[in-house]
Parts: C-alpha cells; sequence; structure tokens
C-alpha cells in the first residue's frame, strides 16, 4: 500500500491508510488515505452517503474495517472499541448528541470515566475540573444544569468538554454545524481555533461549502465512499469543492427569472399566535404573499416563524387576527381543508411532521390525498394506483430508494425532502408554505428542491419560504420580510437586500429609524 | 390587546374536587355522628397507654373545612407555591379522616395499624425496589411477581428439606434457605434478562413467560414435595435490636421484628445510595435512559443489564421468602397474591426512586391493614369502599398535584450495538 506523502515540516498525529469497508450491498468506504497533522483543522467534505460519518465511526471504534489500517504518530493501533479510542486520546462529538438529557452536565461528562472518593461519586470536585476546562478553551457550561434543558450550541459545548475531560487531542466533530445557528456556528468556530492553538487536532465534517472555506487547514473530499481530492483552502473555491463533492459542476447561483406578482394568494391579517407555553410567539403580523412570487421570512430562529407557519397551515389556531387563503378565512380551518384549498407545506421538521417513518416511500407518497379518488375507492385502497402515483414521484423527483416499499426513515434526509416535495407537489397548488426547505440537505440536493420551488413559483404559485439561512432567502426570494421577536420588522424587495442590511434587521436593529 | 385566554389547568380542576370534597364532609359529619361521640386513638397496648380522644364529629368538620379552604386558596390562582403545598397536606388528612371516622364511639389502637401497615408493606416495598434495579437500566420487569414466588417456593423447599437433615440448627437452616430464595429469584432474572437482552424479546412478554412459568412450577413442586404435613411451620425469628427496642412507645414496634423486615430498609438505603451517590448508579442511569450515549463513552450496557436485572430478581427472591419463610412457615399456590403486581405500581407512584417507592408501598400496606382494621371495628359501611379512599386521595394528588410520571427513556427498548 502506498504511504501518503507527509507534508512537510508537519507531525501526522494520525493516519489512516487503505480502509475498506463494506456494508451488505454498499461499498461504504474505498481505500480511503486520510492524513492529520498536529494542531491541524481538517475539513472532510462530501455529502450525505459519501462515507464520511462510517470513516469516523471505524477511527472511533464502532465498525471495524475490512481491510487498511490506522496509526497514531506513526505506529500502528487497532480500535476495538470506543473504550480503545478514548485511551488513544480520540475524542469524538456525534451528530445525534451522545448526552443524556436526564443527567446532569456534570454527570454526562464524567459518566464511564468518574471522580470518585472512596466509593462515592466526588460531584463538586468533578464540577471543578470541568470548570476548569471550560475556562481553559472557553466553552461557557454550566456544571449544575440539566442536559436536557439546555438549548442546543450549549449541549454542542458539553460534548466537546466531554471529549476534552478524557484528554482527547484528537477531536471529530460530525457535522457540528447542521443543528446550529448562524451565530452558534461563530461561536463553535471560534472555540475550534482556541483548541488548536493549544495543540488538538481537529476532523471537522461537514458538507456545508462556505464553513469548510472559513475554517479549514486543509480539506479532504469523499464521494461514493472513495477520496475526490485533498485540496488546501488557498486553491479552493465553493464551485469547486461542490464539483469535488458531487463529481460534476454544480450551479449553486439560483437562475431564475423575474417575477410576475399576481393576485394575492394569501393574506394575513394582524395576526397574534401562542407558543405551545402559551407565550406570544407571533404579535400582530400583517403581509401579502401574491401568486408567482416567493416571499421568503428570514430571522433567526425562534422569532415566531415556527408559529406563524403552523398557524396559516393550521396546525395551531391563532389568538386573534385573520389568515385568508384565496379569499377564504381558514383562522380556524382544521389542516385538511387548508389542504384541499391548495396548500402545499413542507413542514420545518421533515422527520416528525413532514413523513410517517417507519411507513413505505409508497404510503408517505399518497399521505395527503389517499382517502379520495383515484386512490380510493369508498372505503377500499386502490394499491394500483397508489403505485403508478409514487413510481411517477419517485422518477421525476429523483428520489434514491431502493424500492418504493422501502421504509421511509432508512433514507437520506435528501430523499426524504424530496419524497415531501413529490407529494406536494403532485397536485394543483395555489400556496406553497416552505419551512427550511434545504435544512441538512446535501449540495446536490438543494439544488434540487431550489429548482422546484422556483418552478412552482414560475407556475403561478405564491411561496412563504421561511429559512435561517441567508444564503438561501437571498438567492430564491422576490420580496424579503423580516421577523424579529414575533414582528415583522420590514419588508424589503430582494434587489435591496444585501446581508449586512438584513443581519441588522434579524438582529432587531432597523436603520431607517436610527 | 386580545384578552388574555382563560387557562384551566389541572390544578384548579383538583382545587375544585377538593372544595367538593371539603362540602361533602361538612354536610355529611353531622348527619353521620352525635356531637358527643369520641374516637379514641391508643397509641400502644393497655389501658393506661398515651391516646388522644377525639369528637369525631368536630374532627371531620375541621378536616373537612381544611380542604374547603385549600381548594379555595388554590382556585383564587395567586401564591401557586403555597396552595400546592396545603392541597397536598391536605390530601394527606384523608388518612386521620378515615380512622377516625371508623372509630366513631370505639377505641382502636393507632400504633398496631402503623406496624401492621408497614409489616405488610414489607414485601411490596421490597418487590418495588427490585423493580428499580430492573428499569433503572431499561429493562421492564413485569416479572416480579413470578420472581417472588419463585422464591418463596424455593426457599421452603429448601426448608422442608434441610431441616430434617440438620436437626438442631435451625437459624442456619433458616438463613441457607433464605438464600436459596435469593438465588432463585436471581435465576428467573437471568432467563428473562436472557430473554430479553440475548434474543430482544418482548420484555412484557417475556415477563409474563415467567410469570406463568413461575406459577406452574411452583405448584408442581409443592404437589410432588411438599404436600406431606411433617414439616413444622418454622418462621424466622424475631430479633430485638438491642438499645433502640427501649425506646417508649415505639421501640417495641419497630425494633423487635423479623430480619426481612429490617432488610426492607437496609436495602431501600443502599438502594437509594447506589443509585445517586456511585459510579455505577450513575452508569445505571444513564443505560437505562440513553444506552448509545453510555456505550459511546465505554460502559458496556449489556453487561450492565444482565447484572441489574439479575439483581432485581435476587431482591425479589428476597421479597418472595418474607411470605413463605417469615410469615406463613409453608408454601401455598400463588401466594404471593399479586403483591409483585402492587410493588410495580408502588414503583411506578415512587416514580423510580427507592423512598418514593417506601412511600407507595406504605399506602398499600395501610390499605391492608385498614381492610382488617375495619373488620374489628365493624363499621356499618362496607369495608370496600372505606378501603378505596386512600387510593383514591393518592390519585388526586399523584394526577393533579405531583404530576406526570417519567419512566426511564430507554426502558423496553432492546440495545443493538451498530
Amino acid at each position: 500500500m502506498a504511504e501518503p506523502a507527509a507534508t512537510p515540516a508537519a507531525e501526522p498525529v494520525l493516519e489512516v491508510i487503505g480502509i475498506t469497508k463494506r456494508f451488505p450491498g454498499v461499498l461504504a468506504n474505498n481505500d480511503i488515505h486520510f492524513t492529520l497533522t498536529r494542531g491541524q483543522i481538517h475539513c472532510m467534505l462530501g455529502e450525505n452517503g459519501a462515507g464520511k460519518t462510517t470513516l469516523m465511526n471505524i477511527i472511533y471504534g464502532l465498525y471495524q474495517p475490512d481491510a487498511g489500517e490506522i496509526r497514531m504518530n506513526g505506529r500502528p493501533v487497532m480500535i476495538h472499541s470506543a473504550n480503545d479510542a478514548i485511551r488513544l486520546g480520540i475524542g469524538m462529538v456525534h451528530q445525534h448528541f451522545m448526552l443524556v438529557p436526564q443527567l446532569t452536565v456534570t454527570e454526562n461528562i464524567i459518566l464511564g470515566n468518574e471522580v470518585t472518593q472512596g466509593p462515592f461519586l466526588d460531584r463538586r470536585k468533578a464540577a471543578a475540573q470541568i470548570l476548569a476546562l471550560s475556562e481553559r478553551f472557553g466553552l461557557e457550561i454550566d456544571p449544575e444544569a440539566r442536559v436536557g434543558e439546555l438549548p442546543v450550541g450549549a449541549r454542542q459545548r458539553v460534548e466537546i468538554v466531554k471529549a476534552l475531560y478524557r484528554q482527547a487531542s484528537i477531536l471529530i466533530l460530525d457535522e457540528p454545524t447542521a443543528v446550529l445557528t448562524p451565530q452558534e456556528a461563530e461561536d463553535l468556530f471560534k472555540v475550534m481555533h482556541a483548541l488548536v492553538e493549544q495543540g488538538v487536532s481537529i476532523v471537522f465534517i461537514t458538507h456545508k461549502l462556505k464553513e469548510v472555506l472559513a475554517v479549514a487547514d486543509q480539506i479532504t473530499v469523499l464521494r461514493n465512499g472513495e477520496v475526490a481530492g485533498v485540496v488546501a483552502p488557498e486553491e479552493a473555491s465553493e464551485a469547486s469543492l461542490a464539483a469535488l463533492m458531487v463529481g460534476r459542476a454544480v450551479i449553486l447561483q439560483v437562475e431564475k427569472a423575474a417575477a410576475h406578482p399576481g393576485e394575492p394568494v394569501l393574506s394575513v391579517e394582524e395576526l397574534r399566535v401562542t407558543d405551545e407555553r402559551g407565550h406570544t410567539a407571533v404579535n400582530g403580523i400583517s403581509f401579502e404573499a401574491r401568486a408567482g412570487e416567493i416571499l421568503g421570512v428570514a430571522g433567526v430562529q425562534g422569532n415566531g416563524q415556527t408559529e406563524l407557519v403552523r398557524a396559516i397551515t393550521g396546525l395551531m389556531h391563532p389568538l386573534s387576527g385573520r389568515i385568508l387563503i384565496a379569499g377564504q378565512d381558514v383562522s380556524t380551518a382544521t389542516p385538511r381543508q387548508i389542504t384541499e384549498l391548495g396548500v402545499a407545506h413542507i413542514p420545518e421538521d421533515r422527520e416528525a411532521d413532514g413523513l410517517v417513518k417507519p411507513y413505505p416511500v409508497v404510503d408517505n407518497i399518497i399521505l395527503n390525498s389517499y382517502y379520495r379518488p383515484p386512490f380510493a375507492r369508498g372505503i377500499v385502497m386502490n394499491e394500483a394506483e397508489a403505485v403508478k402515483q409514487a413510481t411517477e414521484v419517485v422518477e421525476r423527483f429523483d428520489v434514491r430508494t431502493p424500492s418504493i416499499y422501502a421504509e421511509v426513515g432508512t433514507l437520506s434526509g435528501g430523499n426524504k425532502q424530496k419524497i415531501i416535495a413529490g407529494r406536494e407537489f403532485s397536485r394543483p397548488i395555489k400556496l406553497l408554505v416552505a419551512a427550511q426547505p434545504t435544512r441538512g440537505l446535501d449540495v446536490g440536493s438543494i439544488e434540487f428542491i431550489h429548482k422546484q420551488i422556483v418552478a412552482q413559483r414560475d407556475q403561478g404559485v405564491a411561496v412563504l419560504l421561511v429559512s435561517a439561512e441567508l444564503d438561501e432567502i437571498m438567492a430564491l426570494s422576490d420580496r424579503i420580510a423580516v421577523m424579529y421577536r414575533g414582528q415583522i420588522i420590514d419588508v424589503l424587495p430582494a434587489a435591496q437586500a444585501d446581508r449586512e442590511t438584513l443581519g441588522l434587521l434579524m438582529a432587531g436593529v432597523h436603520p431607517a429609524q436610527d | 390587546m386580545s384578552p388574555r385566554p382563560l387557562r384551566l389547568t389541572r390544578l384548579h380542576v383538583f382545587a375544585a374536587l377538593f372544595v367538593l370534597l371539603g362540602l361533602a364532609l361538612l354536610w355529611w359529619a353531622p348527619g353521620a355522628f352525635e356531637a358527643d361521640t369520641i374516637s379514641r386513638l391508643n397509641f400502644g397496648l393497655g389501658r393506661d397507654a398515651p391516646g388522644w380522644g377525639a369528637p369525631t364529629r368536630l374532627t371531620l368538620q375541621v378536616i373537612g373545612g381544611l380542604y374547603l379552604a385549600s381548594g379555595l386558596l388554590a382556585l383564587v390562582n395567586r401564591w401557586p407555591r403555597v396552595s400546592l403545598a396545603a392541597l397536598v397536606l391536605s390530601g394527606l388528612l384523608i388518612f386521620p379522616a378515615v380512622l377516625i371516622g371508623a372509630a366513631a364511639g370505639k377505641q382502636t389502637n393507632v400504633l398496631t395499624m402503623l406496624a401492621e401497615s408497614l409489616r405488610l408493606a414489607t414485601p411490596i416495598v421490597i418487590g418495588a425496589t427490585a423493580g428499580i434495579w430492573a428499569e433503572r437500566t431499561g429493562i421492564i420487569n413485569i416479572a416480579i411477581e413470578g420472581m417472588m414466588l419463585a422464591g418463596a417456593c424455593f426457599g421452603f423447599t429448601s426448608l422442608f428439606f434441610l431441616e430434617p437433615i440438620m436437626p438442631g440448627a435451625t437459624n442456619l437452616v433458616l438463613l441457607i434457605s433464605v438464600l436459596v430464595a435469593v438465588v432463585f429469584g436471581g435465576l428467573m432474572a437471568l432467563l428473562h434478562a436472557w430473554l430479553s437482552i440475548r434474543f430482544n424479546v418482548n420484555q412484557v412478554v417475556s415477563g409474563t413467560v415467567i410469570n406463568i412459568l413461575a406459577i406452574g412450577l411452583t405448584s408442581f413442586v409443592r404437589r410432588e414435595w411438599l404436600l406431606s404435613t411433617r414439616a413444622g411451620r418454622i418462621t424466622l425469628p424475631n430479633i430485638a435490636i438491642p438499645g433502640l427496642v427501649d425506646i417508649p412507645v415505639i421501640g417495641d414496634v419497630l425494633f423487635n421484628n423479623k430480619p426481612i423486615f429490617y432488610m426492607m430498609f437496609v436495602l431501600l438505603i443502599l438502594t437509594h445510595v447506589i443509585l445517586f451517590y456511585t459510579p455505577f448508579g450513575l452508569r445505571m442511569r444513564a443505560v437505562g435512559e440513553h444506552p448509545e450515549a453510555a456505550d459511546t463513552v465505554g460502559v458496556n450496557v449489556f453487561f450492565m443489564r444482565y447484572l441489574n436485572t439479575t439483581i432485581s430478581g435476587m431482591i425479589a427472591g428476597l421479597g418472595g421468602a418474607w411470605f413463605s419463610l417469615e410469615t406463613v412457615g409453608g408454601f401455598d399456590d400463588v401466594m404471593t397474591g399479586g403483591r409483585g403486581f402492587i410493588a410495580l405500581a408502588a414503583m411506578i407512584f415512587g416514580k423510580w426512586t427507592p423512598f418514593g417507592a417506601f412511600g407507595g408501598g406504605l399506602l398499600f400496606g395501610f390499605a391492608d391493614a385498614l381492610g382488617t382494621r375495619f373488620q374489628i371495628l365493624n363499621v356499618p359501611v362496607p369495608p370496600q369502599w372505606l378501603q378505596m379512599l386512600p387510593f383514591l386521595t393518592t390519585m388526586v394528588v399523584l394526577a393533579g398535584l405531583v404530576g406526570r410520571a417519567t419512566a426511564p427513556a430507554a426502558e423496553g427498548i432492546p440495545y443493538e450495538k451498530q
């Protein structure tokens, strides 16, 4: 096996040499070579299913490779379990946090490696150690807090401290920014730089190109389980990385013609909505979305966007105010009545609200129309029609699934979202409510979903696009409304909206009023 | 501004219920009792034991008044903390209220009644502790009943066969028999663990299988070997704890008891300390809530589950020995009589904590003792109705005020390594 050439003047701490891992029917990793040097932030870039997580699980001892070797500090090592990895100084922050919500921060961090006094836990000493770590690396955490009550960003810091507590010198971060707001991601990058300065080496797994260019010292791109390229960030651009990732040129810019807005389809008048705990979340909002335009709703998450969408789609009833869709008051209508008016909904949480995960693809595709012809004949289902419809949607929306009978829960995020889009778009609609439509998706899927949304607009559908990704809002919208603390602070034509203005509005600063 | 929507919380619903209960008590008491009726509550045996003659009608009216007041206080919708505490406290007054109502014009010994409650609570509390050990690590154990039954049967079988062989060494034989009970409880649990961990059998199904198996197996053993009457009715001896037994009033009741009764307290304290203050307990809880998280930091989920389920069975086996070796001195078919299931209820009542489970066990023990007491006092109301009252109150207090019990999150879900 060929040794990868060591970067001069840099000491390799972790080398992966020719790792191959086969799962039934899939070659997840094929002869992968990868070198991490001390104090480096090494980005592992690739689409969902490219084999990034498999490789990291091999390094962390959760999977055993079929072939290949792992070396640390030049010596070959065998990693049979997470225990081995921890002993060798490898720490991993999993994409889905490995924290017990019912336990405190201290308990979570010391679990498996407890601080004791005699036979008993020494919580005070442990908390002191944790505070010392948190101060040293600038990771703000409260050792006494219960993890289940912490926001996502804080949980991630707990995960990092957990690895550092085990004296990790190599930190693997698996898609750490997927769950973070842009601000939290910025904070994370600061922490990563602080860690690197103190000699920790970081493997940073992501599929967000901007982040890669912002923080990486070195980039390895994976595609279909193989290394597609190793590049330095200075030599790379978003477009070149995307092309490496997907294997073809990707158009990152959304191409769209000028909008031709028509009649208002959705009018919201003085809407007030409370959240589940009874606090006012939407506080007197009025706006209109017209046929043939995309109205983007920008804003930091948690400023009432979720409740706004839930009220429009009938999942929550407003406290006061009116919602009109195609001239009809739907303030107290049921979700089905609203659906039947021609409203499509791409929900924010596709796992929970968009799909029935244990159902097969075919049943999910007819989930909004199963009860009417041609899928239902009286009280009997017409299986043949459902299969026909599902086959067509899978074809047209390029859903990669083993069959239309596969359980939806087993598919990747991108394919799940394509199934939702396919379901919602395969009937005549007047209004599309899309909440965070590309969250957690890979570049190829994002491109596809964006095209579909623009295509709907061009067919005369009014689109309400809610997204926390400023880039997405700016790329797609014809008009942009910014939400702040339950109110729309301003509505701008897309042409007048630049990053800076929007950013200030999102923070509640209205330049015109200053 | 839109008006603030009226929100009816559980607290309000239950406050209203308390108001109704208070009114009912105030209305009912004057009709049911003469003004000069006295309920005499004694604390101890004998003529000169300390006691308290409570005027039945007045006491019940006062308690009814307290119900009414706490309910109204909660309905006023201010000071939520104070009114919650008031509701819980007046809720607990149902116990003296029932006792005083039942003892109208007579006298009853409160102390022996409490002692009896504690004694009858023993198998329930031990069973609940057993449940905690398994369920905290994520294995549902509805087979406590079966494990207890196995313990009771094989413990007594051991006594039955060893006693003739080792005459004179009764205490040693009894000790060995208790250990046999513990071992057989553990063996049943090991089977449960094997089925549910190795083969991912649904844990409720596996538990049911164990329960049925225990009934069949113990009935068979009894019919084959234990039917001859030559065994004397030997039970575990009373042990007076020196010093403590001399404490006036409560000394004799609490500190002159049988060993498994004492073990209940030892187990409670041990379980509490291990669960919440040791690394082992921390790992137990982590495995029960989020096994993947525990696995990624090197805690062996399977080992923890096997070990703790087995410990659970051993504790249940000890609970079984309470029936055959500490109380009866014999074995009857299905002699545990559903106490293993009641133990589960006590465990859930106590939100999977040892002392909470103790409270639940006491409640059930109290209800048991109350039933007997009512028969002695010859209460005109069917005793079943009065026996229901503590349970009813508990439901109200639990459902309405204390809040929902949350089981360990990974309970019943087989752990599969990737």
